[in-house]
């Protein structure tokens, strides 16, 4: 092997090494990017203990036993203490969440601090009455099958803003499969730019704010 | 594409300055409606939110012909040129918007970066600027309204008639099979706190509504009317020197013909 031969050869491996680490480098920033960034932003929180939809709605008749609107309107939500204690002054079942919720919540007559999926940040207004009574709309078109499952999801809150992993979704992609998949504003606007739902505003010809903000 | 609009509304007031005693209670009922916030000292003025703020007027004569007025002044809502407030128009972060369902100008505070554009833009002074974090007194963040949002330092605020009344009531309505609210259903807390019945909210153009009538009295005139800026707040008096304070007149100007009416 002549001497220049020998130098050709030493920088290809050269610039075999330089694409090699390119490429790991890409790899890993992308593995940072898209998987271990989006665990990270978000810290796991469980629920206080675990409730059943399925077996509850088998005893009471429908959703609105336990969320009902009020008079005037407003949307009572997740149920109170008062809402299960006329079953539950005593245990039930056999499981091991009855019995938390017995002993220590329903005997002490504690709220149970339910966290909820789908809380928006404190400027926005939503009613249900508005889509529920008038737009005539489903529960799962919104929160998807939390009201027929039979444990409830770990709730995953956002360690910078601290809302709810459910406002942005799941897919940093962007990519949505089902409509309860992400509720952000563009989400709440996009259907109500398909609906006409009020699309008063001067500025953008959209929605107003004074719609859904507060 | 079915359309979930509902009629054309326009917000405003008619506030009678020949009742106002100057008391103060919308100002108190306005402060803790909207959870604005306030300082230890509020003795410097400068600084201070009040998104309803009453002026006291004088016709600068001696006594015995000295006479006083007191002057309620919450945001005008101005319409301007088809929604085109002064403030709408300059903010550069659509923070700031008019919605043409209700005539009202809406302050998104989470979108507002604290430029103050719109403040120098409004005539009225009625946009303030929050300088520091709202402090509440021990336990009275449990007092506050849930149902308008509070602000932070850096952001402006101001009078929004209060929308969040309108909110509840047009979600009663939904709940109760309505697509419209009553007149009675939807009034500002200044309003309903005033004792001397000063105050009357309602919409503009809905001839069922005690404004439309009242906003037509002779002599009904609106702040500065002559910039243009097409203000919702009609007021009322039968004092002369009255109607010429709330507008830039010549000295010697004649008679002034009662404008009012749209
Ligand atoms: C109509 C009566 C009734 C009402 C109302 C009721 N429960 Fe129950 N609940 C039961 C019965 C019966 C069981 C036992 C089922 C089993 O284990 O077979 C049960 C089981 C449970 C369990 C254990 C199983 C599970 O869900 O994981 C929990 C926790 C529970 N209930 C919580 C609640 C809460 C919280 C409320 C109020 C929002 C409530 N229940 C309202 C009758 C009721
Ligand atoms: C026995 C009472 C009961 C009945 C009946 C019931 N739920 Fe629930 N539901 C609860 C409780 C308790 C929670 C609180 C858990 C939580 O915070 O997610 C809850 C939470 C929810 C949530 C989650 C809210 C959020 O964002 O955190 C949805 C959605 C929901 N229910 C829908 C339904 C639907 C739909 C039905 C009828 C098919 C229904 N529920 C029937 C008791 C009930
Ligand atoms: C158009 C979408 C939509 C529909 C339809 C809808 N929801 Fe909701 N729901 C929401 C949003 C958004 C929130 C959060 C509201 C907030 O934080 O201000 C929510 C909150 C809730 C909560 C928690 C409220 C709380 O703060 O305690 C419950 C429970 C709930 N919904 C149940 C239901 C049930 C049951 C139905 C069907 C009858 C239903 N929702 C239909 C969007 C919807
Ligand atoms: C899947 C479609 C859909 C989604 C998603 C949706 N909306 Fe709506 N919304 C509607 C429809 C349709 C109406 C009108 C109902 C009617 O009056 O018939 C409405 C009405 C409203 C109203 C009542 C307006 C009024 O003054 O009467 C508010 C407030 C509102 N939506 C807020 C929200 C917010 C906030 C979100 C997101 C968290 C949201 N909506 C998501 C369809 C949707
Ligand atoms: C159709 C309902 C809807 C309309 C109309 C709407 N918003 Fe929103 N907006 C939301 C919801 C829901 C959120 C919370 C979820 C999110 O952050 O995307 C939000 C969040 C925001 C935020 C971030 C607040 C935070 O704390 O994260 C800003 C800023 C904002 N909106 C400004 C505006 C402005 C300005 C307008 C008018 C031009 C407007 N919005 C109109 C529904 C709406």
């Amino acid at each position: 092997m002549s001497a220049i031969e020998e130098k050709k050869a030493k920088t290809d491996s050269g610039a075999g090494f330089i694409l090699l680490f390119f490429i790991l480098g890409l790899v890993s920033s992308l593995l940072t990017g898209w998987v271990a960034f989006p665990k990270l932003l978000y810290s796991q929180k469980s629920q206080p203990f675990d409730f059943n939809h399925a077996i509850h709605l088998d005893m009471v008749d429908g959703c609105e036993s336990c969320h009902f609107f009020r008079e005037d309107g407003t949307y009572a939500g997740v149920p109170k203490l008062a809402q299960c204690i006329d079953c539950h002054e005593e245990v039930q079942g056999g499981t091991e969440d009855e019995a938390i919720f017995v002993e220590e919540y329903v005997a002490n007559y504690r709220e149970v601090p339910w966290l909820i999926y789908s809380e928006q940040p404190d400027c926005v207004f939503f009613s249900h009455a508005a889509h529920v009574k008038s737009g005539g709309m489903d529960c799962v078109t919104c929160h998807g099958n939390i009201g027929t499952s039979t444990s409830l999801k770990p709730y995953e809150e956002n360690r910078i803003t601290g809302y709810s992993r459910d406002i942005w979704g799941k897919n940093i992609a962007g990519i949505k499969k089902n409509t309860w998949d992400r509720m952000k504003m563009d989400d709440c606007a996009a259907c109500h730019r398909e609906n006409g739902v009020k699309q008063n505003s001067v500025q953008t010809h959209k929605g107003a704010c004074f719609v859904c903000h507060k | 594409m079915k359309s979930t609009n509902t009629q054309t509304k326009k917000y405003g007031m008619v506030i009678d300055l020949d009742k106002c005693t100057g008391c103060g209670a919308c100002m108190v009922a306005c402060m803790a409606e909207n959870n604005v916030p306030f300082k230890e000292n509020e003795s410097n003025k400068q600084d201070s939110i009040t998104w309803l703020r009453v002026y006291k007027m004088d016709n600068g004569k001696p006594y015995p012909e000295n006479d006083i007025c007191y002057l309620p002044r919450p945001c005008m809502h101005c319409e301007g040129h088809a929604g085109h407030s002064p403030c709408v128009s300059v903010c550069p972060a659509t923070a700031t918007d008019y919605s043409t369902e209700t005539g009202i100008v809406s302050q998104i505070y989470t979108r507002c970066f604290g430029c103050r554009y719109c403040m120098a833009a409004c005539p009225y002074h009625v946009r303030y600027f929050n300088w520091w974090d709202p402090v509440w007194p021990e336990g009275m963040e449990k007092m506050l309204s849930p149902n308008v949002s509070v602000r932070t330092r850096g952001v402006v605020e101001k009078c929004s008639f209060c929308f969040h009344r309108y909110q509840l009531a047009m979600e009663k309505a939904h709940y109760e099979g309505r697509e419209e609210i009553e007149e009675e259903e939807y009034q500002t807390a200044c309003c309903q706190a005033c004792p001397a019945d000063a105050i009357t909210f309602g919409d503009l153009y809905n001839p069922k509504h005690k404004v439309f009538e009242l906003k037509q009295t002779p002599g009904a005139f609106r702040l500065l009317e002559r910039l243009g800026t097409n203000p919702k707040v009609f007021y009322l008096t039968s004092r002369d020197w009255v109607r010429k304070q709330g507008d830039n007149y010549l000295k010697n100007e004649g008679q002034v013909i009662a404008k009012g009416g749209h």
